[in-house]
């Protein structure tokens, strides 16, 4: 793992040595996220996002834990211990508005970082089981996020914890008694809410389990960069340690100043005020929408209103489901053998679009479930599928890409050493390189 | 690598005293986190102490005007046992004679009653030594070797004024803030 250029862990103080041959937990970190770790020098703020995403997870996780001490998972206690965290704990409300706001940011990061990943081609060859496992943390993300919007046990806790129980319900011959199964009832209740508050639990840890197996699978080809082109030689890598363990703790400072602004400003603009309504399994609330962060996949659900074949219902969530489990075959999609964006102008083009595509989407998502936002929906859910089944497959086949750099040390060098150089050395090395 | 120990050894950018405008960067930018962390801390801490609702019953009101002499009533101060106990003259007497110099906590019954209501002992129900609630506030329950509570879990005596006298308790059984309100009132806490 990492290149042979690597500096080595040498423990100086006669401590660390005799905890280097007994549990080598500091070498650990070293080769992970310390000097031991070589990165290409030309990475922009994009690359933030990994890092960021696992702090949103460990403030989720510290956040979680402590929300837990005072949280009752009853049908009866949840609404009113939810209140009580807000009205009596002490520093209550800021513990769960950080909680509830962490866990919007959580998934903007998410989202940066996954697109970074599309754009600069993060999935390709060496890197696909880097971006699987990736996928499979946003699936956990999407359970983990979904069953703690129940917890409150306000009226879109109860109702999405019924419309979102009712998707496994279109599932042919078994649907139904997996629904049953899912919620341990024939309405969400008691059960429902026991077993997910008992999983909103324990899947953030598997989701740290996943993140190590991200990380040590991103360690061994070692870190992507904007410009696609392998590391050649040390002067193509700047130790991880400090320079991006700098460069990521500017990047955390920016996160945390943008969550304060919405925790202590607008802690409730992500929030849905029916939520502050509690549970009634007798009233539906006027419109249903999920949490933001689902809008896209919502609009998907929503976009299929003709029964063709099968039934509508399950085509809507086949076509959900889909259109994230599609992403598990996008190496072996887009075959070209440019990884970067930048040096592919028409991916480039139709990355845009596909980014504009999942804004419309997720904007439709938001809405109720009327015209203009159903045929939109339809539209912008058919050029979704067809950029990853048509589009892309063509691309790699047809697209005239720009000459890639000779190596990163020229691209940073030539053209781009301004933005890219780290500071000293850009300007000093070409005499020597 | 080697090109950036060399380039770091290029640019010293030795000012004022070796100190170099990145330390500067870099002591600030750590501190900064370093005090922010350590803010975070307190909520996350201060989260465990009692919280509102538990503090709103921190004061009861106690009507005591049922209680005749001689006897005790056990009631709930902030989830915790408390004895109220209406002395005899003979008990005020018993807990006087004693030389409260030589007690392992001393005090004497006026120190632990308030004045025009000696008969009154107020005390928590709750065992100085590890937390059980003695007994002798209920009739009938064995009252220990000096007529006051006993503590049945490891043994400790308590006389008429409740304090300690033998057995394992550190200290007298404790007297929580009170005031009569009227003559049959009392408010705790």
């Amino acid at each position: 793992m990492s290149f042979p250029w690597a500096e080595h862990y040498k423990p100086k103080h006669p401590f660390m040595r005799w905890m280097d041959d007994r549990l080598p937990l500091p070498r650990l970190v070293y080769n992970a996220v310390g000097k031991g770790y070589p990165v290409p020098r030309n990475l922009n703020h994009f690359w933030n996002f990994g890092v960021l995403a696992g702090l949103a997870l460990t403030l989720q996780i510290v956040t979680g834990i402590v929300l837990a001490m005072h949280y009752e998972p009853s049908a009866a206690g949840a609404f009113a211990s939810t209140e009580h965290i807000m009205r009596d704990v002490n520093g209550g409300w800021f513990l769960r508005y950080l909680h509830a706001n962490g866990a919007s940011f959580f998934f903007i990061v998410t989202y940066i970082h996954i697109f970074r990943g599309l754009y600069y081609g993060s999935y390709k060859p060496p890197r696909e089981m880097v971006w699987m496992l990736g996928l499979v943390i946003f699936l956990l993300m999407m359970a983990t996020a979904f069953m703690g919007y129940v917890l409150p046990w306000g009226q879109m806790s109860f109702w999405g914890a019924k419309v979102i129980t009712g998707l496994f319900g279109a599932i042919p011959l078994i649907g139904e008694p997996i629904q049953t199964w899912l919620i341990g009832g024939f309405a969400p209740d008691q059960a429902t809410l026991t077993r997910f508050f008992s999983l909103h639990y324990l899947l953030p840890f598997v989701i740290a389990g996943v993140i190590i197996l991200h990380i040590w699978a991103l360690h061994i080809p070692g870190s992507g960069n904007p410009t696609g082109v392998d590391v050649k030689s040390p002067q193509d890598t700047v130790p991880f340690h400090p320079y991006y363990t700098a460069k990521d703790g500017f990047g955390a400072g920016l996160f945390l100043l943008l969550l304060a602004v919405m925790v202590f400003f607008l802690p409730n603009y992500l929030a849905h005020a029916d939520n502050y309504i509690p549970a009634n399994n007798m009233a539906t609330p006027a419109e249903i929408v999920p949490e933001w962060y689902f809008w896209p996949f919502y609009a998907i659900l929503r976009a299929f209103t003709y029964d063709f074949i099968l039934p509508a219902k399950l085509w809507g969530v086949m076509a959900m489901f889909g259109s994230i489990l599609l992403l598990f075959f996008l190496p072996w999609l887009d075959k070209s053998p440019v990884r970067s964006g930048s040096y592919r102008p028409k991916f480039r083009m139709f990355f845009w679009i596909l980014v504009a595509d999942v804004l419309v989407l997720g904007y439709c998502g938001g809405k109720p479930a009327e015209e203009p936002f159903v045929m939109i929906s339809q539209v912008a859910t058919i050029y979704y599928f067809a950029h990853f089944l048509i589009i892309l497959p063509i691309l790699s086949w047809v697209e005239k890409t720009l000459p890639l750099p000779n190596s990163i040390s020229e691209s940073v060098l030539h053209g781009e050493a301004e933005e890219a150089a780290p500071a000293d050395i850009g300007l000093a090395k070409p005499a020597k390189a | 690598m080697a090109a950036v120990d060399l380039s770091e050894e290029a640019a010293p950018q030795a000012e004022q005293g070796g100190v170099r405008r990145r330390d500067f960067i870099n002591i600030a930018a750590v501190s900064f986190a370093g005090v922010g962390g350590a803010a975070l801390l307190v909520p996350l801490v201060t989260q465990m102490s009692p919280s509102a609702d538990v503090l709103a019953l921190a004061q009861i009101d106690v009507d005591i005007s049922a209680i005749e002499s001689g006897q005790a009533i056990k009631t709930i101060w902030r989830k915790q046992p408390i004895f109220i106990r209406n002395l005899t003259a003979a008990e005020q007497a018993a807990a006087n004679a004693v030389d409260a110099s030589g007690l392992r906590d001393p005090q004497t019954l006026a120190e632990r009653t308030k004045e025009g209501h000696r008969n009154w002992l107020i005390t928590l129900g709750v065992c100085t030594h590890l937390g059980c609630v003695p007994l002798g506030a209920a009739e009938g329950e064995q009252k220990g070797e000096y007529g006051g509570y006993f503590c049945p879990c490891h043994g400790s005596h308590y006389d008429t004024a409740a304090r300690i006298r033998k057995g394992p308790a550190p200290t007298n059984l404790e007297v929580p803030e009170y005031e009569f309100r009227t003559d049959t009132s009392v408010r705790i806490g």
